[in-house]
This record gives structure tokens, C-alpha cells and sequence, in this order.
């Protein structure tokens, strides 16, 4: 009888474990995702991280609105990338572009993507993430030095090149180091 | 008839060397051909990788991004990046999909040349490079 129940608990414990540990994992998962809704949406798109992601890291949909991503995604405008030929097949374009639009900024409920919505609202909708007010608003504290003339870095619009978690969607703040000037915050 | 013959020199050429070929460079290989191309010559391939041209007033080459030390990374000569090694023997990724080959030898052309490649040229480049 003893031993009954010492094996029922045992078999208790055996069976609960990875239940026990599933809960958990969900648990933190949520949040997870909670605290990443404060930032913009990862990609999950394979073919947008592909095609996007070749040339530079593949930027958020979430750092530009809509209107902008309808202005940089179609044939001519790809024709003619800043400069590069960044073409793509009639079925690519057609995915990467849906991709895009479905998690712009303006459709996107992550807590910066929103921030960026709100500050393209009403004009022109930019052709760069680095045009966006918001974006220009919180770098313009750092000297032209580190960015420019900053070989490993060389301009703004390489966000990994500072944010550590860029390619994750994050910008927290935390998560930045200007390359060679490693004390630049104080 | 004489395509075969011409293909057969290709490929004679092709297995002659230590080539990393793919199956799918070897059908890229084959449309090329089929487009009207003659026989591969990787020396072509080598002078031309290097052939400075200039686009924009700036002076590019394939090797402008991609240097010419096949085994080593490249980077992208305005964002940076780091561009994987061209070489088949040491990076396994390489020439495994017509599509992308076919998509950046259309989009490099235009950008180290300002006109897309010919049939022959591509071939040329392929042969080389499937020889690094
Ligand atoms: C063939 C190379 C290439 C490919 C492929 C490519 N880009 Fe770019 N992209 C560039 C270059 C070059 C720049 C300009 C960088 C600079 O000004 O320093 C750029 C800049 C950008 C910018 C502006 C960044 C800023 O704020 O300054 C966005 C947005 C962008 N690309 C999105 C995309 C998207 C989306 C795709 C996928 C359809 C893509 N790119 C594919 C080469 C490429
Ligand atoms: C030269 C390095 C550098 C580059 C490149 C860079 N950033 Fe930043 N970024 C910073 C620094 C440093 C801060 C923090 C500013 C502060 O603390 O006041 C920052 C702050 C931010 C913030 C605000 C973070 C917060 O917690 O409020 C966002 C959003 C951001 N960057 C997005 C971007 C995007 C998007 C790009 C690319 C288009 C980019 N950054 C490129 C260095 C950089
Ligand atoms: C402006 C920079 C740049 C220049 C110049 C350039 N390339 Fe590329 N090339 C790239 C990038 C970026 C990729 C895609 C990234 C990758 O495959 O790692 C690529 C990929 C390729 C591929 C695809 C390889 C594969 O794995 O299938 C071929 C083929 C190629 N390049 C040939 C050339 C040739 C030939 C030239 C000269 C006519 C050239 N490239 C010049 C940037 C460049």
C-alpha cells in the first residue's frame, strides 16, 4: 500500500514535470511577448527577411507607415533602390510587399510602431526610417563624429550597427553601443 | 546539332577542373546556352570580375564588393554588410538556386555595369567562379 502511493507519487511527479514546465514556458513567453509589443514587430517573414535582409539588415515594417512602404516596394521604385537595383520577380514583390503593408507602422498595435505612425501623420510619407521625426528627435544628441565619421557605422540608417537588438525589433535604450566610443552616454 | 557540341565543350571544360558544380549552376549553365552562348571561358570570367567600370561617376567591379579573395567575406561598398564568401568550396550555400543566381547576376550587372550581362558573359563569370 506504502509503496502504492510513493509511486503514485512518483508517477505524479514524472507525468506533472513537463507539464509544470510547459506552464512555465508559456508564462514567460507571454511575457515575453508583452514586453515586446513596447517595441515593433519582429519579422516573420522568410522571404521578406531574405530578400529584404541581403543588402542591409531587414528593417521593420513597423518603422515606416504604410504610404511609405507603397512608395519604396513597387517595380520602378525597386529599379532604382537608393541607388542599388533591387528588383524582384512579380510573385516576390507581391509577398514582401503584403508583408510590409499588413505590419506597417500605422497597422501595427506595438507601442513604438504607434510612435512612428503618429509622427508621419499628415505630409509627405518618408522615403527613409531615418526621415521620420520621431527617429531624427531621438538621435539628434549624438555628434556627427560617432555616426559619420565612425567607420563602422558611416550613417544612420544602419540601425545594427548601434542597437544590439535591432534585428529583434528592439531599441530600447539599453540595448545601444556606439562602436569605438564606448562611453559616449556619460 | 551543334549546340550539343558547343554544351559538351562547356561541360568538357566544366569537369576538366576542379569545379563545385551544383545541378543547379549546370541548368543555368544549360539555358545560357540555350540563349545562344559559346563556350565558357574562365579567363574571360577572371579578367572581367575585375574590369573597373564606371557607373554614376563611381568606379565599380564585381570585385568592388565582393573582392577577389573567393575565399573570404565581401561587404557591400554602401551599406557595409558582410556579403558570405563566393567560393562554392568554402561556403556550401553558393550557386544551390537558379533563381538567385539569375536574380543578382540582373541586379550586380546593372550595378557594376549599368547594363544587364549577356548570355556569354554569364557564363564566363559562372565557369570562374564554380573554378574558386
Ligand atoms: C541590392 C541591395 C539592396 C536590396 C536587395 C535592398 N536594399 Fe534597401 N537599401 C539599399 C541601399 C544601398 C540603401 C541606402 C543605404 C544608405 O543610404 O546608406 C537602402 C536603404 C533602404 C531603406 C532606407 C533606410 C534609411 O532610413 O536610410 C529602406 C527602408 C530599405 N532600404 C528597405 C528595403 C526593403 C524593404 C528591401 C526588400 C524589398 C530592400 N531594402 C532591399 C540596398 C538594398
Ligand atoms: C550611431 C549609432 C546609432 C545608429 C546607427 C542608430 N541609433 Fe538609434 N539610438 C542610438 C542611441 C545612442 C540612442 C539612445 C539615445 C538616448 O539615450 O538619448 C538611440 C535611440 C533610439 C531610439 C529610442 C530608444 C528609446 O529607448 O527611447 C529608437 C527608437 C532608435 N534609436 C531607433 C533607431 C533606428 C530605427 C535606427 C536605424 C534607422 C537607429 N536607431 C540607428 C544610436 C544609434
Ligand atoms: C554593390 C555590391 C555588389 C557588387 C558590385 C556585385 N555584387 Fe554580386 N552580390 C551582392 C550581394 C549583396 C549578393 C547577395 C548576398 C549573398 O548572396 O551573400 C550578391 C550575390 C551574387 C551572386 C549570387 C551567388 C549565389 O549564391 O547564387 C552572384 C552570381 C553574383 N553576386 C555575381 C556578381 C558579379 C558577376 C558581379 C560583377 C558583375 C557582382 N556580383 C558584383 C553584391 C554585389
Amino acid at each position: 500500500m506504502r509503496i502504492n502511493v510513493k509511486t503514485m507519487f512518483l508517477l505524479a511527479g514524472l507525468l506533472c514535470a513537463p507539464y509544470a514546465a510547459q506552464a512555465e514556458e508559456t508564462q514567460w513567453g507571454w511575457l515575453g511577448s508583452f514586453t515586446r509589443q513596447k517595441e515593433v514587430n519582429p519579422v516573420n517573414n522568410k522571404v521578406y527577411q531574405e530578400e529584404c535582409g541581403s543588402c542591409h539588415f531587414a528593417y521593420q515594417p513597423g518603422l515606416l507607415p504604410s504610404q511609405s512602404w507603397e512608395k519604396l516596394l513597387n517595380d520602378k521604385a525597386l529599379a532604382d533602390h537608393f541607388g542599388d537595383n533591387a528588383e524582384l520577380d512579380a510573385d516576390t514583390l507581391k509577398e514582401v510587399r503584403a508583408f510590409a503593408l499588413e505590419n506597417a507602422a500605422d497597422k501595427s498595435y506595438y507601442k513604438r510602431a504607434r510612435k512612428i505612425a503618429k509622427s508621419t501623420e499628415g505630409g509627405e510619407a518618408p522615403l527613409r526610417i531615418t526621415e521620420v521625426r520621431y527617429i531624427k528627435r531621438k538621435h539628434n544628441e549624438i555628434p556627427e563624429k560617432m555616426i559619420k565619421g565612425n567607420k563602422d557605422v558611416k550613417s544612420l540608417s544602419y540601425c545594427d550597427a548601434c542597437h544590439t537588438k535591432a534585428k529583434d525589433g528592439m531599441y530600447d535604450e539599453d540595448a545601444v553601443r556606439i562602436p569605438n566610443y564606448p562611453d559616449w552616454d556619460d | 546539332m551543334k549546340k550539343m557540341v558547343v554544351l559538351g565543350c562547356a561541360l568538357g571544360m566544366f569537369l576538366s577542373t576542379a569545379v563545385f558544380a551544383s545541378p543547379e549552376s549546370g541548368a543555368l549553365l544549360q539555358k545560357y546556352q540555350a540563349a545562344g552562348a559559346g563556350k565558357a571561358d574562365p579567363e574571360k570570367g577572371k579578367l572581367d570580375w575585375t574590369r573597373v567600370v564606371v557607373v554614376d561617376g563611381e568606379k565599380m567591379s564585381c570585385a568592388t564588393c565582393h573582392t577577389s579573395d573567393f575565399s573570404k567575406d565581401g561587404k557591400h561598398h554602401v551599406t557595409g554588410k558582410a556579403i558570405g564568401p563566393m567560393s562554392a568550396r568554402v561556403n556550401q550555400e553558393r550557386y544551390t538556386s537558379m533563381k538567385k543566381m539569375e536574380k543578382w547576376f540582373k541586379r550586380n550587372c546593372m550595378d557594376t555595369w549599368g547594363r544587364e550581362c549577356t548570355a556569354q558573359e554569364k557564363t564566363d563569370f559562372l565557369i570562374f567562379m564554380l573554378t574558386q
